[in-house]
């Protein structure tokens, strides 16, 4: 009978109809939908995440497992039901602040939460405080991720916190923030929740800050 | 800022200072104000010329904003509206040199960083980016020619040196960043044949190729950009720069004084060092180029694929082949001949866990289809070709 170590496996691996054969084929042994996630596909992610912050993984290996917990996922979805339906770990609005055009951290942050179960809804480049807001009031958003390269737009990140508190949503997020010029103090300075150093590192902040909410 | 940075290379003595203005986004999609700022550089430098005889120029590098919008629109819209301004007032603004970090294909590569994607880097790079540099670079040297400015020239910085911050941080192998470093050379000559002359951006890593290729002047930064992005090029960067620079300093207060004018100085050293060895003759030059080289390129292939003869067998390849896309695929080609010949040699260091990427790398570039055609169809057919618009680039399908 196939387990959901093997199933694991072939989403660390990255083996995508691998994974999804061993879904069905464990599906029709009556295995429930319900219990895929914890047992195999959290770990499976969890396990991707922890070799990518031992520097054992490249960012194409997270990817390529990524792609295969979906493969599982995408088969699971639609078959549970009511209490066995799967919420996303929290829904983050994220976006590469005012003036700034730099994305690949951003993108490969986003990667890795929308990996970890988190929905992600990306803003792009260039985001105005204007359309953090209104994406927050829209999606229902608890958590907004912002990114900075330079040192003259990471003034934008207080900017957008600022904008927050005037439309009554700062207590509704948690916002945490990133960047190569962005520190710890300088979260903090500017009243932010968290402060990503890493990717890695974000998705574990993103759940603490859950957990807190 | 620049009254201290002027004012200590006076001091110093330096032969020549090279100022560059790298516009902020803002300053390019309002080039009245980027112009504004050129004007109150070129009044500074031209001061400090006529009171204290400090030989200077001023580039001008405006922003690619046409990646503000995606997909973005390459040939048209207020993006390059604004830029095309820009580059129309920078010889009355006072601005000596134009350049940019032009990003055209880049909304393509970035896909193929993240992915290690070889294929698709090559179309990012040999049909895109290539195709955009033609546009761009023909309009630039035009402004140029009316408006008196020298067309410098370009880099590679949103491809490549993205792929080496990926690569310092442990994200994708350095194998594959020395790889995109090669690959982005055909496009990066294309502003040559377009006209431009050099210096080269400092950023432009690939430097070493277009002084090969072409015999330009190049402009490089290396360990003294260390406050912008670390890299293991440090020292070999500096082996066959012309203009030697820095990169993104924080102008913060240190001890001795601002970070901007602490860095000059340490420009200035490094300058004076390169002089008095250019000046004692091949022997002297070589010697130090060669401690530079050797110093850091066994250490990593990023570093190997900068010796001045690895850079002289590549480029004698790749002016071999006559289309762009050709030449990048060439170039992928040579370099992992050199990196695997070395490593099998023990001659170069690659981490454990990336030689099984050379292998990968080696295939995928192998598998390359002879006509470009057959790429652009490939690529046109992944849900990736949402990305970006073909009549941007001017590729018929």
């Amino acid at each position: 009978m196939d387990t959901f170590a093997e199933l694991q496996q072939a989403i660390i691996d990255g083996v995508a109809p691998r994974a999804k054969e061993l879904t069905r084929r464990m599906l029709d042994d009556g295995i429930k939908p319900s219990e895929f996630f914890p047992k195999a596909i959290i770990p499976a992610m969890d396990e991707v995440g922890r070799r990518m912050r031992d520097c054992e993984f490249f960012i194409p290996e997270v990817l390529i497992a990524a792609r295969s917990a979906k493969g599982a996922t995408d088969i699971l979805r639609p078959l549970l039901t009511g209490d066995e339906s799967v919420q996303p770990a929290g829904t983050v609005v994220c976006g590469t602040v005012k003036g700034d055009l730099h994305d690949i951290g951003k993108n490969i942050v986003a990667m890795m939460l929308e990996s970890a179960g988190f929905r992600i809804v990306d803003l792009g480049v260039d985001v105005s405080p204007e359309r953090i807001i209104d994406a927050v009031r829209e999606q229902q958003a608890n958590l907004v991720a912002l990114s900075a390269l330079l040192t003259t737009t990471m003034l934008n990140m207080k900017g957008t916190i600022e904008a927050l508190v005037g439309a009554g949503l700062r207590d509704q997020v948690k916002v945490m923030v990133g960047g190569a010029p962005v520190t710890e103090s300088w979260a903090r300075s500017i009243g932010a929740d968290g402060y990503g150093k890493d990717a890695p590192g974000a998705v574990e902040l993103a759940r603490r800050l859950v957990a807190q909410a | 800022m620049i009254e201290g940075v002027c004012q200590r290379a006076v001091e110093l003595e330096v032969a020549g200072l090279l100022i560059e203005f790298e516009a902020l986004p803002e300053m390019t999609t309002k080039p009245e104000w980027g112009l504004e700022i050129t004007s109150l550089l070129a009044e500074t430098l031209k001061r400090f010329h006529a009171t204290r005889g400090l030989r200077t120029a001023l580039r001008l590098t405006p922003n690619d904003t046409r990646e503000l919008r995606r997909p973005p629109l390459m040939r048209k819209g207020e993006y390059w509206e604004g830029m095309l301004k820009f580059f129309d007032g920078a010889g009355s603004a006072g601005a000596d040199l134009l350049s940019i970090e032009s990003t055209g294909g880049k909304e393509v590569s970035d896909e193929a960083l993240l992915n290690v994607d070889v294929p698709v880097l090559v179309f990012a790079l040999g049909i895109l980016a290539a195709r955009d540099m033609r546009f761009l670079w023909r309009e630039m040297v035009k402004a140029c020619r009316e408006s008196g400015v020298v067309p410098a020239g370009d880099t590679a910085c949103g491809f490549a040196n993205t792929a080496m911050v990926l690569a310092e941080q442990n994200l994708v192998p350095r194998v594959f960043a020395a790889l995109v470093r090669v690959a982005a050379v055909p496009r990066s000559l294309v502003a040559y044949e377009m006209g431009a002359v050099g210096p080269s951006k400092d950023c432009a890593y690939e430097g070493p190729y277009m002084k090969a290729i072409t015999g330009v002047p190049i402009s490089m930064e290396g360990r003294s950009a260390a406050c912008a992005h670390l890299s293991h090029v440090g020292n070999i960067a500096q082996a066959l720069c012309d203009c030697w620079s820095n990169e993104s300093v924080q102008n913060i207060r240190l001890l001795s004084t601002f970070a901007p004018t602490v860095s000059l100085e340490q420009l200035a050293y490094d300058c004076r060092l390169l002089n008095t060895a250019a000046g004692d003759g091949d022997d002297g030059v070589r010697r130090l180029r060669d401690w530079l080289v050797e110093s850091d390129a066994v250490r990593d292939p990023q570093a190997w694929v900068l010796r001045p003869d690895v850079v002289l067998r590549i480029s004698k390849q790749i002016v071999e082949e006559r289309t762009c896309y050709r030449q990048t695929r060439c170039a992928i080609l040579a370099a992992l001949a050199e990196i695997k010949r070395a490593y099998d040699a023990g001659q170069l260091r690659i981490p454990a866990r990336e030689v099984k990427w050379l292998a990968k790398l080696q295939r995928d570039a192998e598998a390359l289809p002879d006509r470009e055609e057959e790429l652009v169809t490939e690529v046109l057919g992944m849900p990736l070709a949402a990305k970006f618009l073909t009549e941007s680039y001017g590729l018929d399908v």
